[in-house]
């Protein structure tokens, strides 16, 4: 067992688990937030995405425990019925989904996604890696091919980040 | 999984010293390690953490060079702009690799150590020598779609899956190593992972609980840097056959050919002898044929990975063609 304290959605969160739990487990299992799915459980799907200290990453692949004081953001932590993120509302207005499983980490990774953009980081199909990064189809779907969508909703996926992504620029 | 112990380190010192002893394991972004250890595969008894001792900096060397500390992620890597600027063929390697979400946990010494992605070694009912000395290869005569065509031996056939490293071989990057006593080593990145050979159970050269601290990339290269990957899919994939490539062109000859391969071998594959032929003289499609013989000289298909053979032929010289050529 492993006392861990993890800043979630803002707010701390005490935990006490086996030195096993991966953060995803701890995050359904022991704190009750089940936004974030489970899909392939080995860094395959991305339906597990979260950000941690801004940054998304498989939450299935890491242990809580390697997490403690650090800064946690779920799909909860984005927005609430009611009081929709901007990526989130653009999910809605498109029909980013299908049957959901996939929309969660879908809306964490854009997120974050979205500000590596602002910060200009490349990607593999950026023409130049010392030019400004410009946020094209083609760019949004490799930059967000970490995240599988058993429905294949990706056309409306792609269209929700772009407009999310050109109201918020 | 299996019950293991868990210690985080504030510093490299710390962590070699907790590290040594039977069954340690570090675990960085855990990408690689936690895969393994929820099938099993891994059954470290203690975790070493080293996400906390720093290393997480990419520095300028004397030589001119630069440094990247073994916690630098994937992505902060990529993103860097001196690498960028001046190491393209490693920002694009390790862009072609994984997602982005898996870059963002993903560290350059993590990545080095990232093992095979042979389906027997992951499956605990079948035969397989890396796993298991001395049980056999399920992959010699089963499925080997994804495996060795060079440097194979009777006892494994498995390839060494990163991108990264190998765009660090065709830069001649080294590795600095940390051992117990605190006493550093530098191997070459190209001595660095190993052949099969009768140990396929050793990747690599690191002794048990030796810590990488660093990568060394030497001055810049001049010329045109290029990262060809392929692969069954267009992004989240591993790659079937890679080429990193560095050539430089003077007065329509190439002055200098730096390459090495991925998907062809259990290390990335750097053979000196192409980048002799190469040296000096004018591209032609004679001459990469040439380059592509020599490579090619001792491949050895294992049933379903025959195609790497020419497929291999043909990405080296499309990569040729590209990097010799008028550029658009
Ligand atoms: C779905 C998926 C797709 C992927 N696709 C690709 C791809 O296309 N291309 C690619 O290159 N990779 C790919 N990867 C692999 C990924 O790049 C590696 O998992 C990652 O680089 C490992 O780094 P890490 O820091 O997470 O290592 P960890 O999992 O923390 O560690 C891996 C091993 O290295 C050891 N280790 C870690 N750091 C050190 C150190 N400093 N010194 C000594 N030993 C150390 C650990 O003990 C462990 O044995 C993929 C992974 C997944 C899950
Ligand atoms: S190729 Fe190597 S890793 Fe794969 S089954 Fe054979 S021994 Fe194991
Ligand atoms: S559940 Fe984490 S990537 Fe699939
Ligand atoms: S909406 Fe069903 S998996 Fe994406």
């Amino acid at each position: 067992m492993k006392d861990t304290t993890l800043r979630i959605n803002g707010e701390e969160r005490k935990l006490s688990a086996d030195t096993r739990t991966t953060l995803l487990d701890a995050l359904r299992n022991h704190l009750g937030l089940t936004g974030s799915k489970k899909g392939c459980d080995h860094g395959q799907c991305g339906a597990c995405t979260v950000m941690v200290n801004g940054r998304r990453i498989n939450s299935c692949l890491t242990l809580a425990c390697m997490h403690d004081g650090d800064e946690i953001t779920t799909v909860e932590g984005l927005g609430q019925p009611g009081n929709l993120s901007p990526l989130q509302a653009a999910f809605v207005k498109h029909d980013g989904f299908q049957c959901g499983y996939c929309t969660p980490g879908q809306i964490c990774s854009a997120t974050a996604m979205l500000q590596e953009v602002k910060d200009n980081w490349p990607s593999n199909v950026s023409e130049s890696l010392t030019g400004e990064a410009e946020l094209t189809p083609e760019e949004i779907s490799e930059r967000m091919s970490g995240n599988l969508c058993r429905c294949a909703a990706y056309p409306n996926i792609v269209n929700a980040i772009r407009e999310a992504a050109e109201a918020s620029s | 999984m299996r019950p293991f112990d868990y210690h985080r380190s504030e510093n490299a010192g710390d962590a070699v010293k907790a590290a040594a002893g039977d069954g340690a394991l570090f675990i960085a972004g855990g990408t690689n390690l936690l895969d393994l250890m929820k099938l099993d595969l891994m059954t470290p008894s203690r975790l070493v953490d080293i996400n906390r001792i720093g290393l997480n900096d990419v520095t300028q060397t004397e030589e001119g060079g630069l440094s990247i500390g073994a916690l630098v992620t994937n992505s902060d890597c990529a993103a860097d702009a001196r690498i960028r600027k001046d190491y393209e063929v490693l920002s694009r390697a390790i862009l072609a690799g994984a997602s982005g979400q898996l870059r963002n946990k993903a560290t350059t010494g993590g990545n080095l150590c990232q093992r095979t992605r042979c389906y027997y070694f992951y499956d605990p009912d079948m035969a397989c020598n890396k796993r298991k000395p001395g049980s056999g290869c399920s992959a010699i005569g089963g499925a080997n779609r994804i495996h060795a065509i060079l440097g194979a031996s009777d006892e494994c056939i498995a390839t060494y899956p990163g991108d990264m490293a190998v765009a660090m071989s065709a830069l001649d990057a080294e590795v600095v190593i940390e051992g117990e006593g605190g006493e550093t080593r530098t191997i070459p990145v190209r001595d660095f992972h190993r052949l099969p050979g009768d140990r396929p159970d050793q990747d690599n050269i690191l002794e048990p609980g030796e810590l990488i601290t660093h990568v060394t990339l030497p001055a810049p290269a001049k010329g045109r840097h290029i990262y060809r990957k392929v692969r069954d899919r267009a992004s989240y994939a591993f790659a079937l056959v890679s080429v990193a490539a560095i050539v430089e062109m003077d007065a329509g000859r190439i002055a200098s050919a730096s390459l090495a391969f991925g998907g062809l071998a259990h290390k990335p594959w750097h053979d000196p002898a192409i980048e002799d032929l190469l040296t000096g003289e004018a591209p032609s499609e004679a001459l990469f044929d040439k380059a592509a013989d020599i490579l090619l000289a001792d491949a050895k298909g294992q049933g379903q990975n025959d195609f790497k053979i020419p497929l291999a032929r043909r990405t080296l010289k499309a990569v040729l063609r590209e990097a010799t050529g008028e550029r658009s």
